[in-house]
């Protein structure tokens, strides 16, 4: 059962990935992000991580493409043209995308499985993590959003002046 | 009595469909009726006894006529809106603790799981609104995009003040704390802190804003949208939509009733039950009704206004302060 819901989200999550770069309207690629999304707080889900896997929905699924979807909808995006086959831009997309697999091998052939126990996906378990030995990333990310924030007003209120 | 819990889960969800459905069409009746009487009329009387059978008719009537798919709009998204509309709030409801036993699934992080779904319904709405192409539907979406992030920054602040008092997110938890005599209800316990009551206000305020009812009914202003996102809606596709405004009343109410006021203990310390939840919640759909007919719509600028800069940094200072009280005691 575990075995075949694996390979269920994994298989819809890597589909809708597709469909994200292949559908040409804009809209219906960022709802196929939102499908992607909610697969993998499936896969989150079977590795009993489950506050991820609320997370993932609530800022991902929820926040975060309710307002892609928005900025797509103001901008009034056509849907994209079909356009000519180049083989530069395909032999390039490939090696970065082979380029990208051999890093990903690299990093999970080095890590310990300690993914599957069960315990590290609790919420006191999280919020310990990024209180100790996680502090100082997690300070960084948020002051790298702070001077998004500011950099974003900033810009916005220079033509109001 | 133990069932297997596949069994157990099946006959949870049918009792949940039919509970919100029932629900949705009486709310209805109880709006309409409710309204009448705010507005000195006697609300609908024809169908059936004090007009009960109203609902029944309306759905007939909604159920027989064709949904029609407008020729510009993106057929799919325009289908599946409603859908996306009416199913999170069914599936929060399986983590709400009707009474002790009577829950759909006791998961930890029930509360995160309630807002996770709960943000879904955004952009279902959104999804409609767009794939409608029509410009009434778009402002509509627009509005509701704007609305609902901006009052769901001061809700999450108030309830991570509630969590730092109860420790948990468990929402079965959260109710059995709050046990014995009234005065333990969240709401009451001003002994752990001084500001609860600042916080269920705020809470009731963004919950009636995140489900967009009057007076912050921007989405559906019929006066200045027509119906708003819902314009090309025809049929059942409209009927989805607005049982879903009433689940996700049901919803709001349910949480606040578990979060401050007891969720289903009595508040005499003894007979505690699914009877109590039930009268808590319908206590404060009745006050979410009242609210509606009472207050005038508001102005958009103003309900942006009434969130970024008042009920933000009030919910901010609750926050700061709780967690100097916590910190005291």
């Amino acid at each position: 059962m575990h075995d075949q819901l694996f390979w269920f989200f994994s298989i819809a999550m890597l589909l809708s990935g597709l469909l994200v770069i292949l559908s040409r309207n804009p809209v219906n690629s960022a709802m196929f992000l939102v499908v992607a999304m909610c697969f993998m707080a499936g896969l989150f889900v079977l590795l009993e991580a489950h506050f991820l896997a609320i997370i993932q929905i609530l800022v991902y699924a929820g926040a975060v493409m309710v307002l892609f979807l928005f900025v797509i909808m103001f901008l009034d995006l056509k849907a994209e043209r079909r356009r000519r086959f180049r083989i530069l831009t395909f032999g390039g997309g490939i090696i970065v995308a082979a380029a990208f697999m051999v890093k990903v091998h690299d990093v999970v052939e080095d890590m310990p499985l300690v993914a599957a126990k069960g315990v590290a996906g609790t919420t006191e378990a999280v919020g310990r993590l990024l209180f100790t030995r996680y502090l100082l990333p997690f300070e960084v990310a948020s002051l790298l959003l702070l001077v998004a924030v500011v950099g974003v007003v900033l810009l916005s209120k220079r033509d109001l002046k | 009595m133990d069932f297997p819990e596949p069994i157990r889960l099946l006959a949870f969800l049918l009792g949940m469909m039919a509970f919100v459905a029932v629900n949705a069409a009486y709310l209805v009746w109880a709006e309409r009726k409710g309204a009448g009487r705010f507005q000195r009329r006697p609300g609908p009387t024809e169908v059936g006894w004090a007009g009960l059978l109203q609902p029944v008719a309306d759905g007939i009537k909604l159920i027989s006529k064709q949904v029609i798919v407008p020729p510009g709009a993106d057929p799919i998204l325009f289908r599946v809106a409603p859908l996306l509309v009416m199913a999170p709030a069914m599936m929060t409801l399986a983590v709400i603790p009707f009474s002790e036993t009577l829950v759909g699934r006791d998961i930890n992080v029930g509360l995160v799981f309630v807002f996770a779904f709960g943000a879904i319904n955004v952009m279902a709405i959104m999804m409609g609104g767009w794939a409608s192409r029509n410009k009434y539907a778009i402002i509509s979406a627009a509005r509701v995009v704007s609305q609902d992030v901006a009052y769901e920054i001061p809700m999450l602040l108030v309830v991570i003040t509630l969590l730092m008092v109860t420790g948990t997110m468990n929402l079965n938890e959260i109710v059995q704390q709050q046990a014995g005599w009234f005065w333990h209800w969240n709401l009451f316990r001003l002994d752990v802190n001084p500001l609860m009551p600042v916080t269920f206000i705020i809470f009731f305020i963004c919950m009636l804003a995140e489900t967009n009812r009057a007076p912050f009914d921007m989405a559906e202003a019929e006066s200045e949208l027509v119906a708003g996102a819902f314009t090309e809606y025809a049929g059942m596709g409209f009927g989805v939509f607005f049982m879903a405004e009433y689940a996700n009343i049901v919803v709001g109410c349910s949480l606040a009733t578990v979060l401050f006021l007891g969720g289903w203990q009595s508040p005499f310390g003894v007979g505690s039950g699914v009877i109590w939840f039930l009268l808590k919640m319908y206590a404060l759909v009745f006050t979410v009704i009242w609210v509606r007919w009472t207050f005038p719509r508001t102005q958009f600028y103003s309900l942006l206004n009434l969130s970024w800069k008042i009920l933000i940094p009030i919910s901010m200072v609750t926050l700061v302060l709780t967690c100097i009280l916590l910190k005291l005691t």
